[in-house]
Formats: C-alpha cells, sequence, structure tokens
C-alpha cells in the first residue's frame, strides 16, 4: 500500500493505492490521525486501490466519526466497483459521502 | 490439494494471499471472486493472528483445493488455537447510523455475504474454516 497527500485549494487529499488489509491499515490510520487535526476538508481518493477489508473500514468509520465531530468533511472518491461493494455491502454508503 | 503452514502473525498476511492467489490464477478464477476471497483471507487470518493463541504465537496451515466439477474452489483455514466459532456470532446492524456504528463482527459478516458457503468445525484440536467460491 502507498499513500500520497496532494492539497486541492483547501482541501487535502489522501490517495491510497494497493491493498488496504490487516497488514495495511494501521500506516493509514497514523497517517490520517495526524490529518484529521490538522484539516477541516479532506478527500480520500481511492482510484488505485485493489480491495478493502474490514480493517480498512475501521479506519476510515473512525476517521469519518472524527470528521463529524469537528463539522469537518470527507469525501471518498474515484472507487472501484469492488471498493463500493464493500462500501454497499455494510452500509457505509449511508454516512459516508461518495463521489 | 495445496497447502500452506505459516506462523499466525499479521505480517504474514501478504505470504498467505500471494499463495493463495496463485492457485487461484491457475484456476481461471475471475478478478472479482479473486478480490472477495482475498478480503475474506484478511478476516479470517487476521482473527486467529489476534485471538487463537491468546499472548502466545502458533501457526495457520491454508489449504486449497479446486472443486473441478463444480468451478469452484474450497479454502480452509486450520489452527491450533482456543476453540471459537466465528459464525456463532450475530450478524451486525449494518443499517445503524454513524454515531451508533462499531466495527465488530464486519468482517466476518463480508465472509458470510460473499462467500458461497462457510462452515467451522472444531476437530482433533483444530479450528477449521472452510469457505467455498465459485470463481
Amino acid at each position: 500500500m502507498d499513500i500520497t497527500q496532494s492539497q486541492e485549494g483547501d482541501k487535502l487529499v489522501v490517495s491510497v493505492s494497493g491493498r488496504l488489509n490487516t497488514g495495511t491499515a494501521p500506516q493509514l490510520d497514523t497517517e490520517l490521525s495526524t490529518v484529521v487535526n490538522e484539516q477541516d476538508a479532506l478527500v480520500l481518493d481511492f482510484s488505485d486501490l485493489a480491495y478493502i477489508s474490514s480493517a480498512g473500514l475501521r479506519v476510515i468509520l473512525s476517521t469519518q466519526k472524527a470528521m463529524s465531530r469537528k463539522k469537518g468533511s470527507l469525501v471518498v472518491r474515484n472507487c472501484k466497483p469492488e471498493i463500493l461493494e464493500v462500501f454497499e455491502m455494510t452500509g457505509f454508503v449511508d454516512f459516508l459521502t461518495i463521489e | 490439494m495445496m497447502k500452506l503452514r505459516v506462523k499466525a502473525v499479521i505480517e504474514n498476511v501478504d505470504l498467505l494471499t500471494e499463495f493463495v492467489n496463485e492457485q487461484l490464477e491457475g484456476m481461471d478464477c475471475s478478478m472479482r471472486a479473486m478480490t472477495q476471497i482475498d478480503i475474506a483471507l484478511d478476516e479470517l487470518f487476521s482473527n486467529i493472528c489476534n485471538y487463537a493463541y491468546g499472548e502466545g504465537v502458533g501457526h495457520v496451515t491454508v489449504y486449497v483445493e479446486e472443486l473441478e466439477e463444480k468451478g469452484s474452489v474450497r479454502i480452509t483455514l486450520a489452527d491450533e488455537g482456543i476453540p471459537f466459532d466465528p459464525l456463532a456470532h450475530e450478524d451486525p446492524d449494518v443499517t445503524l447510523g454513524l454515531k451508533d456504528r462499531t466495527i465488530g463482527g464486519l468482517g466476518i459478516f463480508m465472509v458470510k455475504r460473499t462467500m458461497d458457503d462457510v462452515q467451522y468445525e472444531h476437530k482433533n484440536g483444530l479450528n477449521m474454516l472452510t469457505v467455498i467460491k465459485s470463481l
């Protein structure tokens, strides 16, 4: 898994590629927990993400909760069908903003 | 039937995934099925790493076998840890709103939803979790 950050206007875009699984999720968790404190508008770009397991869902859930608490925004974009399917199956589509 | 035995530590999840994917590629597995199997492996293997051996470290053996007549694969993960049936728990409520959401049970829930069949058995001191998935 690779994580890259870039600024788009007032938004911070965090792009995640590869596998977001039990082995890699802690790395994303560490990175996002810092970012959440510093940013009000966050985008997760999953263009090159192959798949996501529940370890990855845990990180996304805690990030969404943290952003909602501080009245910031989180957008998840460019999900492949495999990723969307996981969000649908687990009901994450109901509270995530997916573009 | 092919098998691989690895130490039940999270770092080995890639080793396990690569091994299973290699077998699946030889079976002309669809990308979608492979992705779902990879996710299922992640859930089942991490459960064993995190819980099966308490504070200690044990092993996991994975068995992969193509069921030719049905165009599907049977994968079994076996460990010698504390007897535990992950399928015995109630499914999580996936309709809860953000505030009430926790992550508990979502992994096994996804395995049940994406695999064609999931079975647990405790036999000869082994936890055996078997999934069957059409290719």
